[in-house]
């Protein structure tokens, strides 16, 4: 795949921002620019905050210092319309998170129909639509509980994109998946990264990465120790704590 | 059917399952006859059945006495059950003292309870939209039916009404308002906002920390600090406040229970798509929520029908008023065994039917499985 890093728009501007929880300072001067289409894979050992800083994005978390800009729009405490931003950057979850009351085809219309106000008729339309695209509409009608763990977080995928976001946040999409369903997962992930969608995905997948990413960043500590294309990252990363969790990841 | 018979790998059929496993005998064995203590206790069981009925259906029904002027003449027809001393009675059961010629009014408003009730509980009622608006208009037909004063209707006061109709005005008002107070109550508890937080939380541990029957004879001095002064109160009135605030208190734990049980993630999804507090309440708490807490729902509203019998206390008279009014009477002395019978299998009629709807509900809610 052409890994063309285009120097178009900046959707998701970081400057110096900084997060912390009570007295534990998760995130440390973080600086990130993301273009419009970029796709960047973020990784890094547990607890190193990559969740943290993809929840700052969607202001689930709350930073205290610095700002985060998305499409122009700061994110900040007096911001009126946050769930106008919220709506327009999508997040799918590690544990899935659908809404198990409801069936495959109501999680992915209840946010069209009741936060872009669209006609019940049309939004079960688009809802099919992206289910086709991740491949099981032939589950519309069926309760999140009698899907599997693949299935499900495919039903995620298509809930988000049903409200066509702009922009996608992962947060390892696939680490509560067995081996056998990780890859129907990943591969409705490439078909996504494919039509140019700006992506922001924490995984340990580093096949995904090395085929999709436009951009490896590595988190250790709450702060970005490494950035580079794919290419270079994994064949010549500069910093130990790079290379030792590379070494790590790779060698199981 | 053969154990033996054994196929190439990949190509084992579809075999029916083995003999008495399935259908009625295979129902009979697994359930009741599945090894000796179950036979045993089956057995036993059945002669217990069997000895109860013998000795007790002469009793209730084929010695009894239906109609009869006293518990004198009762005792002459047989040594069974006099049950006159209900039928003697049953209009006041029913009604209370409400005036004859007009209990036709409470007969209607009951029909109308089953019509505005129907579609709230049953999701498959035909043209149950429509029926909504009749829903909503309910409890102001039934009140102006009830008690009069337009369209020509005599007026009638509230201190006659008794009986079960009083159960019911009771219990059905304060199960109708106590939901919504709790559900609001619940939401106020975990409110972002520290007052609404805390008048919640008062209002709760108060409602819960006081026997019912203290706030029944307060009622009237705690409403008037409470409402501008001059109001006076109804006593019917008073007693379905105080029933519906208390009721209210446990819902709201017993929903708080059920929002706690629902995982982050939910909430986190809510607001990643997009949703406001109201919507994400409106459409992933609430309906999870009170799924969940359907039986400790339910477990308070039987709880508070029950309760309606302490309204006898305040001089209501309920069936269990009407009862011992019956029972005081010289004609019908000590007849307790017939009158409270007859007043339990009400309550519990009215009882069973409320657990079995929320068997019912818990099953077509299920979304697991299925
Ligand atoms: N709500 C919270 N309150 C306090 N500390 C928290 C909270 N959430 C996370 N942390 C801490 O912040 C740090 C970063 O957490 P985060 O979830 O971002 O890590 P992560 O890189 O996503 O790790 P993992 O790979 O395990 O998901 C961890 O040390 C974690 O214990
Ligand atoms: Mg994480």
């Amino acid at each position: 795949m052409a890994k063309s890093a285009k120097k178009s728009e900046i959707v998701v501007k970081i400057t110096d921002m900084h997060k912390w929880y009570g007295q534990f300072h998760v995130l440390k001067d973080i600086n990130l620019d993301v273009a419009q289409g970029e796709r960047i894979v973020i990784c890094g050992p547990s607890g190193s905050g990559k969740s943290t800083l993809i929840r700052c994005i969607n202001r689930l978390e709350v930073h205290q210092e610095g700002s985060i800009n998305i499409y122009g729009t700061e994110l900040s405490s007096d911001l009126k319309n946050l769930e106008q931003i919220r709506s327009d950057v999508g997040m799918v979850f590690q544990s899935f998170n659908l809404f198990p009351h409801l069936t495959v085809l109501e999680n992915c219309t209840l946010a069209p129909i009741w936060v872009r106000k669209m006609p019940k008729k049309e939004a079960e339309a688009l809802a099919m639509e992206y289910l086709e695209r991740v491949k099981i509409p032939e589950q519309a009608n069926k309760y999140p509980g009698q899907l599997s763990g693949g299935q499900q977080q495919r039903v995620a995928i298509a809930r988000s994109l049903c409200m066509q976001p702009k922009i996608m946040l992962f947060d390892e999409p696939t680490s509560a998946l067995d081996p056998e369903m990780i890859k129907e997962v990943l591969d409705v992930m490439i078909e996504l990264a494919e039509t140019g969608m700006t992506m922001l995905v924490v995984t340990h997948e580093m096949g995904f990465a090395n085929k999709v990413a436009d951009r490896v960043i590595f988190m250790d500590g709450g702060e970005i120790i490494e950035q580079k294309d794919p290419q270079t990252f994994f064949t010549k990363p500069e910093n130990e704590r790079t290379k030792l969790f590379l070494s790590q990841i790779l060698n199981h | 059917m053969s154990d033996t018979q054994k196929y190439a790998p990949g190509s084992h059929p579809d075999l029916p399952p083995p003999p008495g496993t399935i259908g009625v005998i295979g129902w009979l064995r697994a359930n009741l006859f599945s090894d000796i203590t179950n036979t045993v206790m089956t057995l036993l069981s059945l002669y217990f059945l069997y000895w109860f009925l013998n000795a007790s259906m002469s009793w209730f029904l084929l010695d009894a006495v239906v109609n009869a002027n006293s518990r004198a003449e009762c005792r002459e027809m047989a040594d069974g059950a006099c049950w006159a001393v209900i039928t003697k009675r049953i209009g006041q059961f029913i009604y209370g003292f409400y005036p004859v010629d007009e209990r036709w009014r409470p007969n209607l408003a009951f029909v109308g309870l089953f019509i505005a009730v129907l579609p709230l509980l049953y999701p498959k009622t035909p043209f149950r939209r429509h029926m909504l608006w009749f829903s909503a208009a309910y409890p102001v037909i039934a009140y102006y039916l009830l008690c009069g004063g337009i369209f020509g209707l005599t007026e009638v006061g509230t201190n006659t009404f008794g009986g079960f109709m009083l159960t019911m005005i009771v219990g059905v008002t304060g199960i109708a308002a106590s939901l919504p107070l709790g559900i609001a109550l619940s939401l106020g508890r975990q409110s972002r906002l520290l007052s609404v937080r805390v008048i919640s939380i008062a209002f709760i541990e108060f409602m819960r920390g006081v026997p019912l029957i203290t706030l029944l004879f307060v009622a009237s001095t705690m409403l008037n600090y409470f409402l501008p002064p001059g109001t006076t109160f109804n006593l019917l009135l008073r007693v379905l406040i105080m029933v519906t605030f208390f009721a209210a208190a446990y819902i709201a734990e017993v929903i708080r229970g059920g929002i706690q049980a629902i995982p982050k993630g939910q909430y986190e999804a809510a607001q990643a798509l997009g949703l406001n507090y109201w919507q994400t309440t409106r459409l992933i708490t609430l309906p999870q929520a009170l799924k969940i807490s359907i039986p400790g729902i339910v477990n308070t509203f039987i709880g508070l029908y029950k309760d309606t019998t302490l309204v006898v206390v305040i001089g209501l008279l309920d069936p269990l008023g009407i009862g011992r009014a019956a029972l005081a009477d010289a004609k019908w002395n000590g007849l307790s065994t017939e009158t409270y019978m007859f007043v339990a299998l009400f309550f519990f009629v009215s009882c069973f039917a409320m657990s079995r709807y929320s068997l019912w509900l818990e099953k077509r809610l299920s979304t697991e499985h299925k």
